[in-house]
């Protein structure tokens, strides 16, 4: 009875502090820009199915693309066991599903039990590509500190969650095979039962095993639920609105600032009468609160892989823009705002921004815009929607771009071409051989 | 080789006599005044006398899309370009567009319609597809490319940008040649290092210049001919072999003039 309100306590906690911690990252999500991602629902769940659901961009790196798989499927597959064990702790059962499902039972702990091994497995190669091999991908100068400790907690912490898993099983297997108390013999084991033979063959012994792996493994997870909103693996949630609310256009194509087009069209025709639009706003993005809210949810969506930086042309030259250091800013500083607002009011100015605080203007130019970075994302991410947002802030509102690209303007503006040529010329070439 | 002169039909001239063509020419700007990239514009013409379509240029008339001022961020400046130019287009009830440059295609293509400009717009690429497949466009008569190692180098605007990546393998399909791929092609592919108005400046500081990085993908494949279909590109991958003195070793050429030369135009 006791250890039931303990569990009913640890589980309330745990799912109020995730709930509260969730919503502040919707919140601070929302604190960007409207923009419309509404249209075609249809195209859009088939685009959630084959990019979350179905992992399509993940095939291009065949390693990581298999090793992800386990941890995908033996993630979303050792749900139903943690049914078992909410169940289980809450009304004080003991393995509450085995008689009611009976042959299947045993089938399903199997297939949990071969996803484990699998999951150990891959956590084991992903380390190692961390820390032994050094995978180039995995380095880079956004990659020091929390960010590369962080995946190296929640490989450990995955790895030491299966291993409870089966160590738990092997006891209970054992417990089974002595008819001991409410240990009901429940299908096969056909990992944990090779491990048996390591525990003690005292039942009490076994009995302390069995209930410390199961306290672990359950109070483990619901820490590692609460470590999910401060670490990059919050992609496991956000991957599958963020690819719904993909960008459904050509890549090539920029947005179209509306904004503009209301003075475009006074500059021309001083006889227009411009359109009531609200008040002004700022052109493009100064802070990461002028960017849209998809913007904010594709930085928490961001994994920090690093595949946008591995295929940046910009980056592989040893310039200093890294797309993946792009969205990492973009989601510190967004959660920089989100803080001061808990802490001093939803007006407090910290006199940071987006700009010059945390990405350079350096970086921003760096960028030829080419979309590799947005092919690469397994989870739809555009990191080049934030650069273009900050260079019209740059261009338009302060006007400092570099003077070559100022002489493009004004070429542009005067003769009609980004190069100093008359317009006259212009048709010069059909006159020539 | 036939060198006589061209006659280049122009909108005004056809609107003159009261005609319609059934395809603008977009030469672009790059495509108008870069020395390299003029040749290209000529072979385009050279393919459209040859099979014999109705078009026109708008010569004179035609200004930037904006597409680079748009890329550096300069969104004023961009719909300053896209709507005047709408004007012209619209002027001449032009519906179909075809150019040889990405992105002009891009632009006018995507952009266009958001500040009121809607236009079928194909690259030069597809339009050749298009006539080879129409049986129209055939690669006889002209310098044989028999045995050439030829790769084709992506464009961003095309390729990522627009999901074009089979039309200007068809066209090169139809020669009688070796066809590599680089080890980065199709979505894959790497960057010129032009877009995104890069062309206009200096590059950021960096260990290299992306179109060096490029040409180590050409050498590497081993390809005679790099085959371009953008004439930043054209300049960008020109400036690599140069400065590789691979110049004698690799033909930087763009699909266009490739068809011109594989059709004898």
């Amino acid at each position: 009875m006791i250890a039931q309100i303990i569990f009913i306590i640890i589980l309330g906690a745990a799912i109020y502090q995730f709930s509260k911690n969730v919503a502040k990252i919707r919140r601070n999500i929302l604190l960007g820009k409207d923009t419309n991602r509404k249209d075609q629902p249809g195209l859009r769940w088939t685009v959630m199915a084959k990019i979350a659901l179905g992992q399509t961009k993940m095939v291009k790196r065949p390693v990581a693309a298999v090793m992800h798989f386990f941890i995908y499927v033996g993630f979303i597959i050792i749900n139903l066991e943690v049914l078992e064990i909410m169940i289980d702790g809450v009304f004080g059962s003991h393995r509450i599903f085995a008689n009611p499902l009976g042959g299947l039972y045993g089938f399903l702990i199997g297939a949990f039990e071969v996803l484990a091994v699998l999951v150990l497995t891959a956590c084991i190669v992903f380390l190692c590509r961390r820390n032994v091999i050094h995978l180039k991908r995995f380095t880079g100068t956004e990659m020091t500190q929390w960010p590369k400790s962080d995946a190296n907690y929640i490989l450990i912490t995955e790895i030491l969650l299966m291993t409870a898993f089966l160590t738990m099983n092997a006891a209970d297997y054992k417990l089974q095979l002595l008819h001991f108390g409410h240990y009901v013999s429940a299908g096969s084991f056909p990992v944990s039962s090779l491990l048996a033979p390591l525990l003690p063959d005292g039942a009490s012994a076994l009995v302390i095993t069995e209930r410390v792996c199961w306290w672990f493994h359950i109070v483990g997870i619901l820490c590692f639920l609460n470590y999910l909103p401060y670490s990059k693996h919050f992609h496991i949630l956000l991957a599958f609105p963020n690819t719904y609310y993909s960008n459904l256009n050509a890549k090539g194509k920029f947005t179209n600032m509306a904004s503009v087009t209301n003075e475009v069209k006074a500059m021309l025709d001083p006889s227009y009468i411009p359109e009531n639009t609200g008040e002004p706003g700022r052109f493009g993005a100064k802070d990461v609160t002028d960017l849209t809210w998809k913007n904010l949810m594709e930085a928490y969506t961001c994994t920090e892989c690093g595949r946008c930086t591995y295929v940046c042309p910009a980056n592989i030259t040893g310039k200093l823009l890294s797309p993946r250091k792009i969205m990492m800013d973009t989601r510190d500083r967004i959660t920089e705002i989100g803080n001061n607002i808990d802490k001093h009011g939803k007006d407090h100015q910290d006199g940071k921004s987006l700009l010059d605080n945390y990405i350079s203007r350096e970086e921003l130019w760096a960028c030829t815009s080419c979309n590799a970075c947005v092919e690469a994302c397994p989870v739809n991410i555009n990191p080049l929607e934030i650069i273009t947002e900050m260079r019209r802030y740059i261009v338009m509102e302060e006007s400092q771009a570099p003077a070559s690209l100022n002489n493009m303007f004004s070429n542009v503006e005067n003769n009609g071409a980004p190069w100093k040529y008359s317009q006259a010329d212009r048709f010069n070439w059909a006159e020539e051989q | 080789m036939n060198n006589e002169p061209l006659a280049i039909p122009t909108m005004a001239e056809m609107a003159a006599q009261g005609k319609e063509p059934e395809i603008l020419f977009w030469v672009g700007c790059a495509g108008s005044f870069d020395e390299r990239a003029r040749k290209i514009t000529r072979d385009i013409c050279k393919i459209l006398h040859h099979v014999g379509i109705s078009y026109a240029v708008l010569g004179t008339e035609e200004n930037c899309t904006g597409d680079p001022a748009k890329r550096a961020g300069n969104e004023f400046l961009f719909q300053m370009q896209a709507m005047m130019n709408i004007q012209v287009l619209d002027g001449y009830n032009i519906k179909k567009i075809v150019t040889g440059c990405p992105h002009c295609f891009n632009t006018i293509k995507n952009e266009y319609p958001g500040v009121g400009g809607n236009y079928e717009v194909i690259h030069h690429t597809q339009l050749i597809q298009q006539l080879i497949n129409d049986g129209k466009l055939k690669a006889e008569g002209g310098e044989s490319f028999k045995g050439k190692r030829i790769t084709y180098h992506d464009p961003c605007y095309l390729g990522r940008g627009n999901d074009v990546y089979e039309a200007p393998r068809a066209a090169l399909e139809i020669l009688d040649t070796e066809l590599v791929e680089m080890k980065r092609c199709k979505s894959n592919g790497l960057c010129c290092g032009a877009g995104g108005a890069q062309m206009f400046k200096e590059p950021e500081p960096g260990k290299k210049d992306i179109n060096m990085e490029r040409i180590a993908d050409v050498i590497e494949a081993k390809a005679q001919v790099v085959a371009a279909a953008c004439p930043f590109c054209m300049t960008m991958l020109t400036d690599g072999v140069k400065n590789q003195d691979k110049e004698q070793e690799i033909k930087v050429l763009d699909i266009a003039e490739i068809t011109a030369r594989a059709n004898g135009l």
